[in-house]
C-alpha cells in the first residue's frame, strides 16, 4: 500500500476573466508540494479542479493510474468518486453534525455501518489529539480546534490526495504551529506519534500556502504560480535559494540551512554547529534552520567574543533591494555546499566601508536567538 | 452555526437612533395594531363560544385547515423542488423564471383566481382536456379551493427556502462531495438537515396564506356551504346579516394568524429578507 499509492499526473487548462490556469504536473505517490504564489495566480482553481468542483476547459488528470478527467473523451469523474479530500481554510463542519458525526460521515459514505464508522471516527479523532471533543458540536470548538477536527474528517475519507487550501491561516498565530506540527505528522514527514493503524505511508498532497514556512517545515517541493502558470518547481531549499521569478525572489526572503535538530539548534551534513531557538517536535529529526537576511551581520575580518554562528563566505551578488542591499552569498574554497545563496541585507553605507564586491571573501554573523529551528521533510 | 434570534447584549450602546424615528414608527405599529384591538373591542365575548361553534362556522373552519394543510403540503412537493432548482441549478433562463414565481405575491388575488378559472375552468384549454380526457370538473369544487389556495402561497415557501438555501452556501456541499458522498447523500444528509428551519418558516408562511386566501377562492371555487366556502369567505357572507357571527370568526382566524407567528417569527422574518 506504502508505495505507487496516490501518484498524480495532471496537465489542465481553464480559463478565468483574470488569468488562464496552465499546469502540468507530476507528482510522486506520497509526495507534498507546496504551492505558492500571489493572490488570484489560481492557486484554487488549481485545487478545486483536482478536486472535480470545477471542469477544465481542457485537459486529463490521472490519480494512481485511475483517470479523473480527459476533456478528449469526455470523462469527468465526479467529486465524490475521486477519492480527492480537501481541507480549506475554514473548517466548515457540517453544524447539524456533532464532531464524531462530522469525522464519521466520510466512513459511511463509504459503506461503513453506523457503529464502525463511529469507531473510526473516534481513532481518527484521537489521532489528531481531539478524541475529547467527539460529542460537541462544532459551535462549541475553538478555530483550532475546528481545523483539527476538519483535518481528521478528511483524513477519515481515506483520500488517495490530500488538498490543502490554506489550513493555517484562520487561526490565531499561538494555535497554528501546533496545527502545523499534526498537518506534518499526518502528511507523514516522519516523527513520532504516526497514527496506530493509519496513515503509516506518506500521503501525497497539495497544500496551498502563504507561508514559506509552510512550504519548508511541511513540503518536500514547492511550485510557484504565478498568473496561472507554474513559474517555479523544485525542491524547497533551491527554489529560496536561486529565486528565478520575481515572486520567488519575494518569498524567499529568508535563510534556509538544512541540517539535524540538535541540543541548542541545528547540525548541518558537514558537521557546523547553526545555534538556534529550537521549535516544535524537533527532537534529533531532520530539521531547518531559518533566518531573515536582515538578522545577519557582515564583516570583513572574523569577529569574535559573542555567541554568534559566524560563516566564512565567499560575496557573489549584490542585489538593491528598496533601502538595502542584499548581498548573496557563495561557498569559499573548501567550504561546506549550503552556504550558497545564503543572503545577508546592508544598509548601501556598509557596502561601502566592508569594499564589497563580488568575489571579496567576508564572514556572515547570526545571533542565535534570531534562527529559528523547524523540523524539516527528509 | 444555525442562526436563532439574535441576541442583543445590553451591554452595547451603538450609535443610537434619531430620536425623531420613533414618532412615524408608533404610527405604523398603531396602525397594525389598532384595528385588531378594535375588533377584540367589538366582540361580544359573551356570546363568542355560542357564535363560533355553529354549524356553518365550524363546517368553515375545517374546511379551511383542510385545504390550508393539503395546499401547504402540494406547496412543499413542488415548491421545495422549485426552490432547490433556482437557488442551486446553473441552467440558462432561470433569471426569467424567477419573477414568474414571485407573479402570485403581487398580483391581486381574484386576478389570480379568474387565470385559474379561464385555464382550469369548463372553456379554458386545461378544463377542457381534464373533462374530456377524465371527467373531472375542477371550478366550485374543494380541489378548485386547494389549487387557489396553492397559487397564492407557494411564492412564501419557494422565496423563504431559495432564502436558506443561498445562505447555507454550497461550501459545505463541496465538502461532503469530497468525503465521498453521492449527490442524494449530500442533499439528503447535508442540504435538507442546513436548511430545514428555512423549510419550517417557508411552511408556516405558506399555511398562513392559505388559510386566509379569499379573492383567488371566489373568483375560482365560489362560495358553497361545506364544500369551498372557507373561513374567510363565510366571515365575507355573514358580516351584513350576523355582525356578531362575522367579528367571533375573524377573532378566531386573527387567533390562528397570532399563534402562526408565534411558531414561525424569527425565521420568516429572515427568511423573506
Amino acid at each position: 500500500m506504502s508505495e505507487g499509492r496516490g501518484r498524480l499526473v495532471a496537465e489542465l487548462t481553464l480559463r478565468r476573466p483574470s488569468f488562464t490556469l496552465d499546469v502540468a504536473l507530476e507528482i510522486p505517490a506520497g509526495q507534498v508540494v507546496a504551492v505558492l504564489g500571489p493572490n488570484g495566480a489560481g492557486k484554487s482553481t488549481l485545487l478545486d479542479t483536482l478536486a472535480g468542483l470545477l471542469r477544465p476547459d481542457a485537459g486529463r488528470i490521472e490519480l494512481d493510474g485511475r483517470l479523473l478527467t480527459d476533456t478528449r473523451t469526455r470523462v469527468h469523474v465526479p467529486a465524490h468518486r475521486r477519492r480527492v479530500g480537501l481541507l480549506a481554510q475554514q473548517a466548515l463542519l457540517f453544524p447539524h453534525l456533532t464532531v464524531r458525526d462530522n469525522v464519521a460521515f466520510g466512513p459511511r459514505c463509504a459503506g461503513a455501518s453506523r457503529a464502525e464508522a463511529a469507531r473510526l471516527a473516534g481513532d481518527w479523532l484521537a489521532d489528531v489529539d481531539a478524541a475529547d471533543l467527539a460529542a460537541r458540536r462544532p459551535t462549541q470548538l475553538s478555530g483550532g480546534q475546528a481545523q483539527r477536527v476538519a483535518l481528521a474528517r478528511a483524513l477519515a475519507g481515506e483520500p488517495e490526495l490530500l488538498l490543502l487550501d490554506e489550513p493555517l491561516s484562520a487561526l490565531d498565530v499561538d494555535v497554528a504551529p501546533a496545527m502545523r506540527a499534526l498537518l506534518r505528522r499526518v502528511l507523514g514527514g516522519g516523527g513520532p506519534g504516526v497514527g496506530a493503524g493509519h496513515g503509516e505511508a506518506p500521503r501525497t498532497a497539495l497544500l496551498v500556502t502563504h507561508h514559506l514556512l509552510d512550504a519548508v517545515v511541511l513540503a518536500d517541493r514547492v511550485l510557484v504560480l504565478v498568473e496561472g502558470r507554474v513559474v517555479e518547481d523544485g525542491p524547497a531549499r533551491e527554489v529560496l535559494a536561486r529565486p528565478r521569478s520575481p515572486f520567488g525572489a519575494r518569498i524567499a526572503g529568508l535563510n534556509l540551512v538544512s541540517g539535524t535538530a540538535c541540543e541548542g539548534g541545528l547540525r548541518t551534513d558537514d558537521g557546523t554547529l547553526v545555534s538556534g531557538r529550537p521549535g516544535h517536535g524537533t527532537n534529533g529529526g531532520p530539521a531547518v534552520a531559518v533566518f531573515p537576511p536582515s538578522a545577519v551581520s557582515v564583516f570583513r575580518d572574523r569577529p569574535d567574543g559573542s555567541p554568534r554562528n559566524v560563516f566564512p563566505v565567499l560575496l557573489v551578488a549584490l542585489e538593491p533591494h528598496a533601502e538595502v542591499v542584499r548581498m548573496r552569498a557563495g561557498v569559499p574554497a573548501g567550504g561546506p555546499d549550503w552556504l550558497d545563496g545564503l543572503a545577508a541585507d546592508v544598509t548601501p553605507a556598509a557596502v561601502a566601508d566592508l569594499g564589497a564586491e563580488p568575489g571579496v571573501p567576508l564572514w556572515f554573523a547570526v545571533k542565535a536567538n534570531e534562527v529559528g529551528i523547524h523540523p524539516a521533510t527528509r | 452555526m444555525i442562526p436563532g434570534a439574535p441576541v442583543r447584549d445590553r451591554h452595547v450602546v451603538g450609535v443610537g437612533l434619531p430620536r425623531v424615528l420613533w414618532v412615524p414608527a408608533l404610527v405604523g405599529l398603531a396602525l397594525i395594531a389598532l384595528p385588531v384591538v378594535g375588533l377584540v373591542v367589538r366582540a361580544d365575548l359573551a356570546r363568542f363560544p355560542e357564535l363560533v361553534t355553529g354549524g356553518a362556522a365550524l363546517s368553515a373552519l375545517g374546511l379551511s385547515l383542510r385545504t390550508a394543510a393539503v395546499s401547504t403540503l402540494l406547496c412543499l412537493l413542488f415548491g421545495g423542488p422549485l426552490a432547490a432548482v433556482l437557488a442551486r441549478s446553473g441552467a440558462p433562463g432561470l433569471r426569467l423564471i424567477r419573477p414568474i414565481v414571485l407573479l402570485p405575491l403581487v398580483l391581486p388575488p381574484v386576478v389570480g383566481g379568474l387565470a385559474l378559472l379561464y385555464t382550469v375552468g369548463r372553456t379554458g384549454f386545461g378544463g377542457r382536456v381534464l373533462e374530456l380526457w377524465f371527467g373531472i370538473t375542477v371550478p366550485f369544487t374543494t380541489a378548485a379551493v386547494v389549487l387557489a389556495q396553492t397559487f397564492v402561497s407557494m411564492p412564501f415557501l419557494v422565496v423563504s427556502l431559495e432564502g436558506a438555501l443561498r445562505t447555507a452556501g454550497e461550501r459545505y456541499e463541496s465538502v461532503a462531495a469530497t468525503l465521498g458522498a453521492s449527490p442524494a447523500t449530500v442533499f439528503r444528509r447535508v442540504t435538507l438537515p442546513l436548511v430545514l428551519p428555512g423549510v419550517g418558516s417557508g411552511l408556516v408562511l405558506a399555511f398562513a396564506r392559505a388559510l386566509g386566501e379569499f379573492g383567488a377562492t371566489i373568483a375560482f371555487a365560489g362560495s358553497l356551504q361545506g364544500t369551498t366556502q372557507t373561513l374567510p369567505l363565510l366571515v365575507y357572507q355573514v358580516r351584513e346579516v350576523d355582525v356578531d357571527g362575522a367579528v367571533a370568526l375573524s377573532l378566531v382566524l386573527v387567533v390562528v394568524a397570532v399563534l402562526v407567528i408565534a411558531v414561525a417569527r424569527p425565521r420568516a422574518a429572515e427568511g423573506l429578507g
